[in-house]
Parts: C-alpha cells; structure tokens; sequence
C-alpha cells in the first residue's frame, strides 16, 4: 500500500498528567473574558462531541447574551457506539474538565455548572464527587463563586443532544426541542447555557495552558488540533489515541487494522462506513472548503475485517436506531422502524432489490425534515452501508 | 407510613421538591426498590405536586428507570455493535443457562433479571455487561460463569 512508512501524529495533551490545574487556574482566572475568548477563537477549537461548533464562539455568544442566569453544562452523556473517551477524561483527568468549566463560567459569567454523567457511567460518581468537592473548595480560596453538581442520566442515547438534556434536566422525557433558539440564548430552565463535551473541554485546559498556537499548530486546515480516537472492533490495538486531526483513512488503518480490513465505521452509527476503496481518498477531520472528501467524528473508529456482513452491521445500528428515536418527530419514529423491517424483507426475499432505492429515498426525506440530529442522520450510515455492500444486502 | 412513602419523602427532602428534581428522585426510588410501580409514581406526583401522568410519561421514557418489578441485580448485557460482533450471544446463552431464565425475565427467587441494553461505552473491551452499577468487559462464558458464581453467593 502507498503509506508503509506513515507515521501518523500521535499527540499527547489530554492525558498528561502535570497536576498543575490550580495553576492554570490562577492564571487563567486572571485574564478578561474577551481575551480568553479570543484565545479560543484563534484556536479554532471545534466541538469534540462531533458537531463541531467552533467553542470559541459558543462562549462568546452565551457571554454575550443579557440573561439574569447562566449556566455552564459538561456533555458527559456519551452514548455514541464506538465512543469511549469521555469516560476515561473524568476518570483519569477530571481536574482539567472541571477547570475549564470554571473559565467558562468566568468568561459567561455563571454561578451553576453541571455534569450530566449518562446512567451507564454511575461508576464514576464516588470518585467524581470527591474531585468536584476538592475543586470547588479550591474556587472558593481563590474567590470564584462557582459550584458543580452531577446529574445522572438513565439510559437514554437522545440526551446527548443539548436541547434533549436540558429537557431531562428539567425533568422531562429527553425530546429534542425545535431550534433556534439555541442554547446560548435559551437553554437549561430557559437561560443562556454552554454546553461543552467532555473532551472539548480538556482541550480548552490545554489551549489556557500553552496558549492557541500550540494547539493550531497541530492539524490541517478547518481541522485544527488533536482529538483523541476510541478505537474499536476488528482491531489488534483497541483503545484510546489522541492523533493529529487530518489523517488520511489509509494511514490510520494501516497503523490500526488487522491486515484484512473491509470497511471503516467513522464517527459511530451515526456516522458514514468507508469501504476499502475509499480508503485513501478519506481523510479524518471537519468538513472544509478545500478538503475533499473530510469525515467528522466524535472519535469513534469501528474498523470491521471481511469476516464481518454489512447486513448485520446495518441491522445492528437500525435496532439501535429505532430503540433510542425519541419517537416525537414522525420522520425519525416511523423512519427507523421502517429501514430496519425494510432491509429485513429485502434480504428474506419479500421485497425485491429494488425496494433499497425506495428506502433510500426515505433516508433523504428523513435526513430534510427529522427535528433532530439522530433523525437526520440515519441516512449517513444507511446510504453508505447500502450503497456500498448493495449485494451483502440482498442476497 | 409505609416504606415506599417514607423514602419517597426522604428523596424528595434531600433533592428538593421541584420538576427539576424528578429524575433524581426516580432514580432514587429505582436503585431501592428495583423498579417504579404505580403506586410511587402516584406517590412522587403527590409529592412533587404535579400531574400522576408526567410523573408515569418521564419515567417510561428512560431505559434504566424499569415500571416492572425486577431482581435484586440486573444484569444487561450490551447488545450494540463491537459487543455483538464480539461474542455477545454466547455470554447471553451462558447466562441464560446458568440462570434459567430468557431474555427480560427475571429468576424466580427475585434475584436476577436479565436485560440487554445499547451501547454501554467499552467497545474496546467487548463484550460488556452491567450488574447494576457494576462493569465487566472482556467476557467469555467461563469468566461471565465464575462472576455469576460470585453472585449466587450473595
């Protein structure tokens, strides 16, 4: 193959272990909130969670906003299949998550900040809440008014999405609001909020710490940064890695495959499956202008060898699918219900082959006007599965 | 007053008696008694001051919130992609084996219920399951028997 000797750019931020967050803090709590925004900013930052809104910006327009409370939430709700990272920050790491919360709050100006820890990860709590306590002791020497509570979630994928978390911090079924409006202006309780991933968060604790340039210079252009990779499935070394974003898809399987890669799941259900022959033409990385073909990931990496069918891999994420859809929005409810029985008939013979097209046309009307990112995105992992492994699909 | 309302009330002192409070306090009553029954979703609502209705509509939206009555420990196993690629099915057979029970029952002694659940965040450890709180990842059906072993002792 092209790249025998690539080395992909390993980095190593997040998980260094300096113990120097009081520090940092001092410093960090010293300097205007224009300035650290603009710090940010020239960071290009973008949200780890796998949207990619510029953080920068985020807090900018929630500093910006006139409501009487704020509030500064960390999405620890992480229920992506093929995610792992966001455990293994709070768990090794949890002082650089909560430290640049507390910036954050000081840049917004925010008393309350939350982490909403999904059920799964209940594990963490004991541990979590000592840290949190030795923090916000810290905050309080240090005359910053900010306190920090865990809020556990119950099992439910959707509340990953902002808008469906504040509605299960508010105490409600985790429905995904309409938007706008957006969190900055009306979010938890109908105040401007921030909410941050995880690892976002780390990474603004190593941009406070070395200052932008470090971060920006790591990466390509649109794609600035590290980000670390939950690597999973057919894979020698399965793990966690903090890599260079705007690695080439060929690159990172030839470091990370088992010699017998079929396909590359990237950036977990919710995501596109890359087959062998897109390889080298795939790069890893927010979608730019100049680019090419850029997948976005929240740093899940499924890598399947040519034991596996894509028939089972498809028939797996659409249970997953059609069990987590909200079921609000009729697009999603019926969508997923429908692709899953769908590929099922085409595959018993019921239906004939051409049937795909039909519910590939489905994909695109659920990808136009479900209310929410899971509705929407559906026709990622569908299409490229269905349109790649069409034969794995009918016969 | 019994038990239930006793540590319904409890929850709600301790959390706070707003809607903001109700997962908490869901949870709350879940980790006791195993499951929401009617009566304390009726209970909450009186507590919290709100419609019986919301209190019933929140709880049956979250998987983990169970309104029927369950073991002692519930085991799920994660049924989502890595873990099902990764031998899932024979941890499932082991258990069921060993237990005799299916899938969604629960033993007749009240002691275990068997569930799966969706991703469950240790891919690179499949398969996975949960016995209430409690991870174990990297299962074949020898370690799944020797850790329900354990717990047939408890």
């Amino acid at each position: 193959m092209v790249a025998a000797t690539y080395q992909l750019k390993r980095a190593d931020f997040i998980f260094k272990n300096d113990n120097d967050w009081k520090k940092i803090l001092d410093k960090t709590l010293k300097r205007p909130a224009q300035e650290l925004i603009n710090e940010l900013m020239s960071s290009e930052l973008k949200g780890r969670g796998g949207a990619g809104f510029p953080t920068g910006l985020k807090w900018k327009l929630t500093a910006e906003d006139q409501s009487d409370k704020k509030y500064v939430i960390c999405n620890a709700d992480e229920g992506e299949p093929g995610t792992f990272k966001d455990r293994e920050i709070l768990s090794e790491v949890p002082y650089k998550v909560l430290t640049a919360m507390a910036v954050c709050a000081h840049v917004v100006n925010s008393q309350e900040g939350f982490i909403y820890l999904r059920g799964e990860y209940k594990f963490l709590v004991p541990e979590l809440t000592k840290v949190i306590g030795e923090f916000e002791h810290y905050c309080k020497k240090a005359g910053l008014n900010f306190k920090v509570k865990i809020f556990l979630g119950s099992g439910a994928y959707i509340c990953g999405e902002e808008t469906a978390l504040f509605e299960s911090m508010e105490g409600k079924r985790g429905e995904p609001r309409n938007k706008p409006p957006y969190p900055t202006s009306f979010g938890y309780q109908g105040k401007a909020t921030v909410v941050n991933n995880v690892e976002t968060l780390a990474h603004a604790f190593t941009i406070f710490k070395y200052g932008a340039k470090k971060f920006y210079d790591l990466g390509v252009q649109y794609s600035r940064g590290s980000k670390l990779f939950s690597v999973s499935g057919d894979t020698p070394k399965p793990g966690i890695y903090e890599l260079e974003l705007g690695m080439s898809l060929q690159d990172f399987v030839t470091e990370f495959g088992d010699g017998d890669t079929k396909a590359v799941q990237v950036g977990g259900a919710s995501g596109f499956l890359v087959p062998r022959k897109r390889f080298g033409k795939t790069t890893i990385g927010y979608r730019g202008k100049l680019t090419g073909i850029s997948l976005p990931t929240g740093g899940s990496m499924m890598l399947f060898n040519s034991s596996r069918s894509m028939y089972n891999v498809l028939d797996n994420y659409l249970d997953f699918f059609r069990e987590e859809s909200c079921g609000q929005c009729t697009p999603c409810r019926v969508g997923c219900q429908q692709l899953h029985s769908g590929i099922k008939a085409v595959k018993r013979g019921e239906k004939p082959a051409q049937y795909l097209n039909k519910l590939l046309k489905l994909t695109e009307t659920m990808q136009l006007t479900a209310k929410c990112g899971l509705g929407q995105s559906v026709a990622n992992s569908f299409s490229s599965i269905v349109e790649n492994f069409r034969e794995e699909m009918i016969y | 007053m019994d038990p239930v309302q006793d540590l319904i009330k409890n929850l709600a002192s301790q959390h706070g008696r707003n809607r903001t409070n109700l997962l908490p306090i869901l949870q709350g009553v879940v980790e006791q008694e195993k499951y929401l029954s009617e009566y304390s979703m009726i209970e909450i609502a009186r507590e919290l001051d709100m419609p019986a209705a919301d209190v019933y509509g929140t709880a049956t939206f979250y998987s983990f919130l169970e309104y029927q009555k369950m073991g002692t420990y519930i085991i799920r196993v994660c049924k989502t992609i890595t873990c099902s690629m990764k031998g899932k099915n024979q941890i499932l057979l082991t258990i069921e084996n060993m237990l005799k029970i299916g899938m969604g029952e629960t033993t007749p002694d009240g002691k275990f219920s068997l569930l799966q659940t969706n991703c469950l965040g240790w891919c690179h450890k499949a398969p996975a399951m949960l016995i209430n709180n409690e991870v174990y990842t990297e299962l074949t059906p020898e370690s799944v028997r020797d850790i329900l072993t354990q717990y047939l002792k408890k």
